[in-house]
């Protein structure tokens, strides 16, 4: 389809051609004209957010949830800055956003004009690819090229930075949909004998081990679905990471909860101990792998993953496949099945009885009490009672994103949005408002911690205008808590400005933004109030006051290896003296 | 098929790791369009790598072409690291280690400003001479010679030229091409 309009009728006609139907966004001067065609058709629904940040990580977890691109449209200057710790999050999680920015007019640029920011030289490092439009004839091959690139390989954020007179100028639009523009191409398919020579290597293992990651949800739901199909096949124990949570069943009988800085102990020990280790779409970053030299010091390791910088990075892989994980996964299936490899039982045997000795350390129990809730038995509680509905967790960061990590059980992909790599406080309410925008039936909780949703609160007031029945559940322990488990561990627990002097009282603050506040202090009272908050369709702040210094653990910590975690029953003693000088260095 | 402990049987052998730091050449073709560079040196810049030399040039005009040679350091896993970040890049259409694939040619071109009276002025031309420097300028106090060499016939040319009056220097970059018959 061919026709004549302007650049900003360019912007909705692509973003319709393109399938998007909801865009999260926030007006100012150098968008005003794409506003105007905003207002004058009715495909796309567009959400007013309150900070552009919020329109951000909304879109993140729109995407995240459905699979499609998140979009979002901000204006020059102010909006464009305000979108940098969304677009980063989203780059350091691989989610696909198309972010449209306005610019000042292409005479004005350079001039340090009303609004002006170098917008593409601001977020070229947090961007998989942006463009700074200077044609109006470039216009519609960069709004699809940008969907393209964001959405394929391994997708990430992009954007679009467009000039207020080329929004006005008339040009020639064309639907270039799917058509390349670029030579970007990314690799799909995997290397086949290095595909088989995996195979034979997994086939012959003793002590294997699966280490899967974001990469398998992000290959879609197929790639879920191969991945539980090969754990059938080879019988292999499977962790995750917190990107990856969902896509092997925490409910199957191979899952050993998640690994690294705070994962299980039965995950990390298998992580150290194994002989052959398969990561599926991770990155093997340092909350994984803990003390780099003392990182699974006997295994190969097969590393699968879309982006070929990601392998041999920080660990070296014995067999690196570059692809899709989905494809490698189905030709990976294909090989075992054919070449129907005859597996050392006696000696699986023996691994998965290894596994149960780890597994009988409990390594998740904790000292219930019947005056305080424990923040660990808030997210049991929250998980028992949402398990028959349509749910969908996102968090904060901290303690709770932790807590929330071990104990909810993900059943499925895509059902779980958190701040990895970029560790944002202030991403859960925001992405939570996404997510029910994207599936406005279902039961959308964002499990928070009291200092981090107040970074994004504001938010609250989307959810009421779109009626967006978001559960903002705090689990509100008057500390920035992960910050004072740190100063605890790390530094003499002197707590240095970790304690929220002045806390808002979030019950009120719900009814001020025309929600619903709910507060949970007794353990007795708290499963009436969850069923409470499940029961009311309308945004609420769930205020559930908590143990005020509980840690999380267990915790391997910094500069530690794998197999010297400290678990939840550590002594203060210990407590004080597990981290070294060097330790103290890392983040 | 049997896996031996130890002995990787991949087709993708990898190289061994190693600690100590090489210099590798590294030709990269890349649309040249606004910002190519800046994502380039960005990327040297924010992780950290180091950049020796650098030259860009649009080498295909029809098509938009340009050729980046970047001299750099690091040990061999972070050289391969640089290729494939540089490969991430989406105006980037290839990477090339011109100092892996083998037989590489490397020029640079020197222009070399030196003042003096007397012997000075005669031993400067002498050496230019003896070098093979074209004599683009001269005063009666003053050269400027052209060279053009390997950086080291560049570093050797400078270093004997500052006991002849060196007043200033100023190189190209490194231009780099495989020798044979194929591009890359
Ligand atoms: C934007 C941002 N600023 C600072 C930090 C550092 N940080 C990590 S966790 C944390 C404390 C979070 O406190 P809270 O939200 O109350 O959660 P809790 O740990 O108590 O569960 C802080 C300050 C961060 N991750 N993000």
């Amino acid at each position: 389809m061919t026709r004549q309009m302007t650049g900003a009728e360019m912007v909705i006609q692509a973003f319709i051609d393109q399938g998007v139907d909801t865009i999260f966004g926030y007006p100012g001067g150098a968008v005003l004209p794409i506003y105007d065609e905003i207002f004058q058709q009715d495909k796309i629904n567009h959400i007013l957010v309150r900070h552009e940040q919020g329109a951000g990580h909304a879109a993140e977890g729109y995407a995240r949830s459905t699979g499609k691109p998140g979009v979002v449209l901000v204006t020059s200057g102010p909006g464009a800055t305000n979108m940098v710790t969304a677009l980063t999050d989203a780059l350091m999680d691989s989610i696909p956003l198309v972010c449209i920015t306005g610019q000042v007019p292409t005479h004005l640029i350079g001039t340090d004009g009303f609004q002006e920011c170098d917008t593409v030289g601001i977020t070229r490092p947090c961007t998989k690819h942006n463009w700074l439009v200077q044609k109006i004839e470039d216009l519609p091959k960069i709004l699809h090229e940008a969907f393209r690139i964001a959405t394929t390989g391994r997708p990430g954020p992009v954007v679009v930075d467009i000039p207020k007179n080329i929004q006005f100028q008339t040009g020639t639009y064309v639907n270039h949909k799917d058509q390349a523009q670029t030579q970007y191409k990314p690799r799909v398919k995997g290397d086949d004998t290095a595909i088989r020579e995996a195979v034979a290597l997994m086939a012959a293992a003793k002590k294997p081990v699966l280490y899967t990651g974001g990469g398998v949800v992000n290959a879609g739901p197929a790639a879920s679905r191969l991945l539980r199909e090969f754990v059938k096949l080879s019988g292999f124990p499977i962790t995750s990471t917190l990107m990856g949570l969902g896509a092997y069943p925490a409910s199957g009988p191979n899952w050993l909860g998640m690994l690294g800085m705070h994962g299980t102990y039965e995950a990390n020990l298998a992580m150290h101990d194994c002989d052959v280790m398969v990561c599926i779409g991770a990155r093997f970053d340092d909350r994984i792998t803990g003390r780099i030299d003392a990182f699974s010091p006997n295994s190969k390791k097969i590393h699968i993953d879309i982006d070929p910088s990601s392998i041999n990075k920080n660990v070296r892989a014995d067999i690196p496949i570059v692809g899709d994980v989905a494809y490698v996964l189905e030709d990976m299936i294909k090989v075992w099945k054919q070449t129907q490899p005859v597996q050392d039982k006696a000696a699986l045997n023996a691994w998965w009885q290894q596994i149960a000795v780890w597994k009988a350390k409990k390594c998740l129990a904790y000292r219930k009490h019947s005056d305080v809730i424990m923040p660990q038995y808030a997210i049991e509680r929250l998980y028992q009672l949402t398990k028959g509905h349509d749910t969908y967790i996102t968090t904060e960061v901290g303690q709770h994103q932790m807590w929330a990590a071990q104990y909810f059980g993900f059943e499925e992909p895509n059902r779980w949005m958190t701040s990895g790599g970029l560790g944002t406080m202030g991403y859960g309410l925001p992405a939570a408002l996404g997510v029910q925008i994207a599936h406005p039936d279902a039961l959308v909780i964002d499990i928070a911690g009291d200092a981090s949703v107040q970074m994004n609160i504001q938010e609250m007031a989307t959810a009421i205008q779109y009626e967006a029945p978001i559960k903002v559940f705090i689990l509100n322990n008057q500390y920035m808590g992960m910050v004072r488990q740190w100063q605890q561990l790390l530094h003499g627990n002197r707590l240095s400005h970790s304690y929220t002097e002045a806390m808002p009282d979030f019950v009120k603050l719900a009814e001020a933004y025309g929600g619903v506040g709910i507060k949970a202090e007794r353990p007795d009272e708290l499963d009436d109030a969850i069923n409470e908050m499940i029961a009311v369709k309308r945004p609420v702040i769930f205020d559930c006051r908590v143990a005020n210094l509980a840690n999380c653990f267990p915790m391997i910590p910094s500069g530690k290896a794998h197999n010297e975690m400290l678990l939840g029953d550590a002594s203060d003693d210990e407590i004080d003296t597990a981290i070294g000088a060097s330790g103290k260095m890392l983040v | 098929m049997m896996i031996v402990a130890g002995q990787s049987q991949s087709a993708y052998f990898l190289e061994e790791t190693s600690t100590v730091a090489e210099t590798h050449t590294l030709s990269v073709l890349v649309d040249n369009e606004p910002g190519v560079l800046a994502r380039v040196i960005g990327l040297f810049s924010g992780r950290g790598y180091n950049i020796e030399s650098l030259t860009v040039s649009e080498v295909e005009h029809e098509k938009h072409l340009s050729r980046i040679t970047i001299v750099t350091t690091g040990t061999p896993q972070v050289i391969t690291q640089i290729m494939n970040q540089l490969g991430r890049l989406v105006p980037v259409h290839r990477v090339v280690n011109l100092t892996k694939s083998g037989d590489s040619i490397e020029r640079e071109l020197a222009l070399v400003k030196v003042a003096g009276k007397g012997e000075h002025r005669v031993e400067a031309l002498r050496l230019a001479q003896a070098f093979e420097a074209k004599t683009v300028d001269a005063t009666l106090e003053s050269f400027v010679f052209e060279l053009t060499g390997t950086p080291a016939d560049i570093d050797r040319f400078v270093n004997l030229m500052t006991e002849c009056g060196l007043v200033e220097v100023a190189r190209t970059g490194l231009a780099a091409l495989a020798r044979g018959k194929t591009g890359m």
